[in-house]
């Protein structure tokens, strides 16, 4: 643990959490476009926080103290999720504390205590959006954990560092298992963000919604919390396919020079990403939700067949 | 301490029969079996665990006691101790429990309290056995003294019926392990047995034997019935000592039995445990999320859960069979801290079951709900096992995942390739299993604890006495610990690696702080750091929200898209949040539907979820030895004479055969 990998470590993390937002309002900003739309800029997101952190909380009678506590819990486990994932250096010194696999539990962690707290008011709603982010997460975690281990069977390390850094000194080639792992990937991104074909992060439709059904009952600096986790959750994710798949620029030795090379190169992949993503929104259509299943059992396919073909080809 | 701690735990085992004995005898005076017997059964588990914790040597012993010519044999090894470790610490947590919770049992409470006492001395004889006589002995006092723990409500038909099954399946793995004792052959001492050497068929014929008779124990499919009908039928203390630890017992004998008295491991026969485990744990989880009853889904999730450590198992010997023994000890260490990890959190939950069973009187999900608000105690230590079970960080059951996923990853390359291409498979299905349980926690947790309460009566519900509490948070903080410093456990079960795969992993080189089995490049995972930061985290978020903004807060009724009706009957039922997977695992049940016709004038819709295993297998069974029974009772003519032409037939026939 060297002064460097702590430096590196609070400004990785710092950097997720404040510019998490802006992420998300350059993907609403892009889809804007996409559709001719002005859209509102990409500050957008920072507004609607500051709103929503002065307004007054009201919160239902029958709440427990549990879903007080879950937006704070979001908060903080995205916060961990975003300090873990090497997306400016690789040089983390808290990445010894939790590898791949707990990356997983951190992000099954933020969902099962969101729909405990979804199902606390017990309207109809939260019970059904709680239900419906069950299913998707317990097909779409699965998917994920065989994305990371396609990777940690590549680098023979379930360690993230490890893992992105084996992989940013090879050489630039598809690599089959890799690639199916990439779709794999995608698919859980969008599922796992409440984006298009999967839910809609834009809809208040009660037939479809997922995430917004859940989180219906909170609000002021509660929905303020939960909005911020899930736009940093949206980052961390993006920062994940980064990581794995285009890993090439992120700072590795422990040299100054490096961060400062990488932060630009970093911005310029995550504005590609998110003008991936946007697009992607623009072009899909949502589906119904019983399609959701499909979908998923797709992903985990596709993740399964990345690590199979790992062992077969070796590549 | 050479020779001291058999000692105790002998003395232990007797102290607990002496206790039942006196909760018997003092049976008309239930404040004093409650408050004095229990609590001091809970003292001697404590000793137990202790002693096992701190024995070091093998220890043997020779019990004065048994057949004239054939003493028992008794022998305290690093498995066996780590084992009474399990049952010593769960059982402190129980009894403590139990002390408050079977005020309500005052006219059984005598023989439950001797059933209680001898079945805990049971399982430690059985963990302490090293000869086939004295294992089978306590084997059987383990099956019978639960059987009667599990009908103590024997008035109720059902209860009786499922104490039947979980008989029969008792017998049936009893006679498959007396069997297989039968195979080994020698003098029966497990020393014997040691330096036996089987050909392979006869090797293979044992294993085939011993996986049956334990399996029917620890409810493998399709041996898994009795489970999810005897757990509901026993007071909830019973079925936490049976789901946490009896089951625990048969993983115990199948390790002693492969490693330890066979001592010869083919790769096909971890295979078939791999096999046999990976359906067990899928099967197990699924059939959880679709249960209405809830200790009837905790019931199912222990299936699961002994699915999981089956596949841990057949890991380990696939492993131990082509010699890579460090990743065999990778594998059995998971294998068995998932077991301790069992012991804790499924007992917490079926204790908070039990407690809200005496709260309201109901166990069936869709009559209860908002508990939290009324039984906050239990609720918040439930949320701790929930949590626990669904294998989230920094919780015990993510260390055991977390260590068994990491002995799928570094499989570096066996050299079968098709067992090759299977690990892959077998932890993306392993994955799966470990997603359906947080699935299950949810509905758990969420149907009983949250939401409003779904019926009139539960408002009436009452909080716990202080002795649950006491149990319950023994358990609790059991799985916190446990999650946050594996460190300590692990490093006493390199003993028990050393032991059985001649091998172990070195948690010492990382450090107390880091848990990396094989190397800290590898994979590191830090429960207690990870723990931190994230209190950090939350209190930075908390402290900052504080200082920054106003905290003013309105309650008010809930908004729900401005729906202004909301009865507590709107929420999602158990049978709502179980629907997607009954609908996506479709082919694995047999489901039985009445659909209303459109013109009833009071319409009524039926789903009845079933096992397909009762109709593939029990009772196919069940009509043939029927069958096989009326034929035989036809020459059962009830006459002596027609007897006394048997015992003729049979002696002319043996004298011929003699000659």
């Amino acid at each position: 643990m060297n002064a460097f990998g702590i430096f590196t470590q609070l400004l990785q993390l710092l950097l997720t959490v404040l510019l998490a937002p802006l992420l998300l309002g350059w993907v609403n900003q892009c889809r804007a476009w996409l559709q001719n739309r002005k859209g509102a800029g990409i500050e957008q997101p920072y507004r609607k926080l500051r709103k929503l952190f002065y307004k007054d909380a009201v919160i239902a009678n029958n709440a427990s103290p549990l879903f007080r506590m879950v937006p704070y819990i979001l908060f903080g486990s995205m916060c961990l999720a975003a300090a873990i994932v090497p997306s400016l250096a690789t040089d983390l010194s808290f990445s010894a504390a939790a590898d791949a696999i707990a990356l997983v539990g951190i992000f099954a962690l933020a969902r099962i205590f969101i729909s405990l707290a979804a199902m606390d008011i017990g309207t109809a709603f939260g019970g059904m959006g709680a239900r419906r982010e069950m299913l998707v997460g317990f097909l779409a975690e699965p998917a994920l954990l065989m994305v990371l281990f396609t990777a940690s069977l590549i680098s023979h390390s379930t360690s993230l560092t490890e893992t992105v850094e084996t992989l940013a000194h090879r050489h630039f080639e598809i690599y089959p298992s890799m690639a199916f792992a990439a779709i794999a990937f995608l698919m859980v991104l969008l599922a796992e963000n409440a984006r298009i074909p999967v839910d809609n992060p834009a809809s208040h439709l009660e037939l479809t919604m997922i995430h917004e059904a859940m989180i219906l009952e909170y609000s002021a600096r509660h929905l303020a919390l939960i909005e911020w986790a899930s736009s940093i959750k949206l980052f961390a994710y993006v920062s994940i396919g980064i990581a794995l798949f285009v890993p090439w620029g992120i700072a590795q030795a422990s040299d100054w020079l490096g961060i400062a090379f990488a932060l630009p190169i970093l911005i310029a992949k995550l504005l590609a990403g998110g003008f991936g993503l946007a697009l992607i929104e623009t072009v899909m259509a949502k589906q119904r939700i019983f399609r959701a299943p499909e979908f998923m059992g797709t992903a985990f396919l596709f993740g399964v067949l990345g690590m199979l073909v790992h062992f077969l080809l070796g590549a | 301490m050479n020779g001291l701690a058999i000692d105790l735990i002998v003395f232990a085992a007797i102290f607990w029969i002496a206790l039942g004995l006196v909760g018997l005898a003092a049976r008309n005076n239930p404040v004093f079996v409650r408050w004095v017997i229990f609590p001091l059964g809970a003292l001697v588990g404590a000793l137990v665990a202790v002693s096992a914790f701190l024995a070091d040597a093998p220890e043997t012993a020779i019990s004065p006691l048994g057949l004239p010519d054939l003493p028992f044999h008794l022998r305290l090894d690093s498995l066996s101790s780590f084992f009474l470790l399990i049952l010593g610490s769960a059982t402190v947590g129980i009894s403590i429990f139990s002390a408050g919770y079977f005020r309500n049992e005052e006219k059984h409470l005598g023989t439950i309290c001797l059933q209680y006492h001898v079945f805990l001395a049971a399982m430690t004889f059985v963990l302490l056995a090293d000869d086939a006589f004295l294992f089978m002995v306590s084997w059987e006092a383990m099956a019978l003294s639960s059987y009667f723990l599990v009908t103590t409500d024997h008035k109720i038909p059902e209860i009786r019926s499922a104490g039947f099954l979980y008989l029969l399946m008792a017998h049936v793995g009893a006679i498959s392990i007396l069997l297989y004792f039968g195979t080994m052959g020698g003098d029966h001492s497990f020393d014997a047995m040691r330096k036996t050497h089987l050909s392979d068929v006869q090797a293979t014929f044992a294993f085939l034997l011993a996986v049956f008779g334990f399996g029917a124990k620890a409810g493998i499919l399709p041996l898994h019935v009795w489970l999810p009908e005897a757990h509901p039928a026993a007071p909830s203390p019973v079925s936490a000592l049976m789901s946490g630890v009896m089951l625990k017992t048969a993983v115990y004998g199948l390790l002693r039995v492969v490693f330890d008295l066979l001592h010869m491991e083919l790769w096909w026969w971890g295979v078939l445990i791999l096999a046999i485990g990976l359906a067990t744990a899928l099967f197990g989880a699924i059939f959880s999320a679709v249960q209405s009853d809830m200790k009837r889904l905790l019931a199912y999730s222990s299936v699961e859960n002994i699915g999981i450590i089956f596949v841990g198992l057949g890991l380990a010997v696939i492993f131990k069979a082509y010699s890579m023994n460090a990743l065999a000890a990778l594998a059995l260490v998971a294998t068995l801290y998932h077991c301790l990890n069992h012991a804790f959190f499924k007992s917490l939950l079926f204790l908070c079951t039990g407690s809200v069973l005496h709260a309201t009187g109901e166990r069936n999900l869709g009559k209860l709900g908002g508990l939290i608000h009324k039984m906050p105690w239990v609720a918040w230590t439930a949320l701790v096992g929930a949590l626990a079970i669904a294998g989230i960080p920094p919780l015990n059951g993510f260390v055991s995942e977390w260590l068994l996923l990491q002995a799928f990853l570094f499989t570096p390359g066996l050299p079968h390739s098709y067992l090759n291409m299977l690990i892959p498979v077998a932890a993306a299905a392993l994955v799966l299993t470990g997603a359906a349980a947080g699935y299950v926690m949810v509905k758990f947790y969420g149907i009983v604890f949250l939401g409003q309460p779904r019926e009139e009566t539960l408002h009436g519900a009452h909080s716990t006495g202080k002795w649950e509490r006491a149990g319950l948070l023994w358990l609790a903080l059991g799985c916190v610990f446990l999650g946050l410093a594996p460190f300590f456990v692990i490093r006493h079960l390199a003993e028990v690696s050393m032991l059985l795969v001649g091998a172990n992993i070195s948690p010492d080189k990382a450090g107390w702080l880091f848990l990396a089995p094989i190397s800290p490049e590898r994979a590191s995972y830090s429960p207690l750091l990870f723990m931190v930061v994230t209190l950090c985290a939350i209190g930075l978020a908390f402290l900052a929200v504080r200082r920054f903004y106003h905290g003013r807060m309105r309650r008010g009724s809930p908004w729900n898209c401005g729906y202004p009706i909301r009865t507590s009957r709107m929420q999602d039922t158990s049978e709502g949040f179980g629907q997607p997977i009954r609908q996506i695992f479709e082919p694995f049940f047999r489901i039985g539907r009445e659909l209303p016709s459109p013109f009833d004038s009071a319409p009524r819709y039926s789903a009845k979820t079933e096992d397909r295993f009762w109709y593939w297998i029990y009772l196919p069974f069940a009509r043939a030895v029927e069958y096989m029974a009326g034929i035989f009772g036809k020459i059962q003519q009830g006459r002596i004479l027609v007897y006394l032409l048997y015992n003729f037939v049979t002696l002319i026939a043996l004298l011929m055969f003699v000659q």
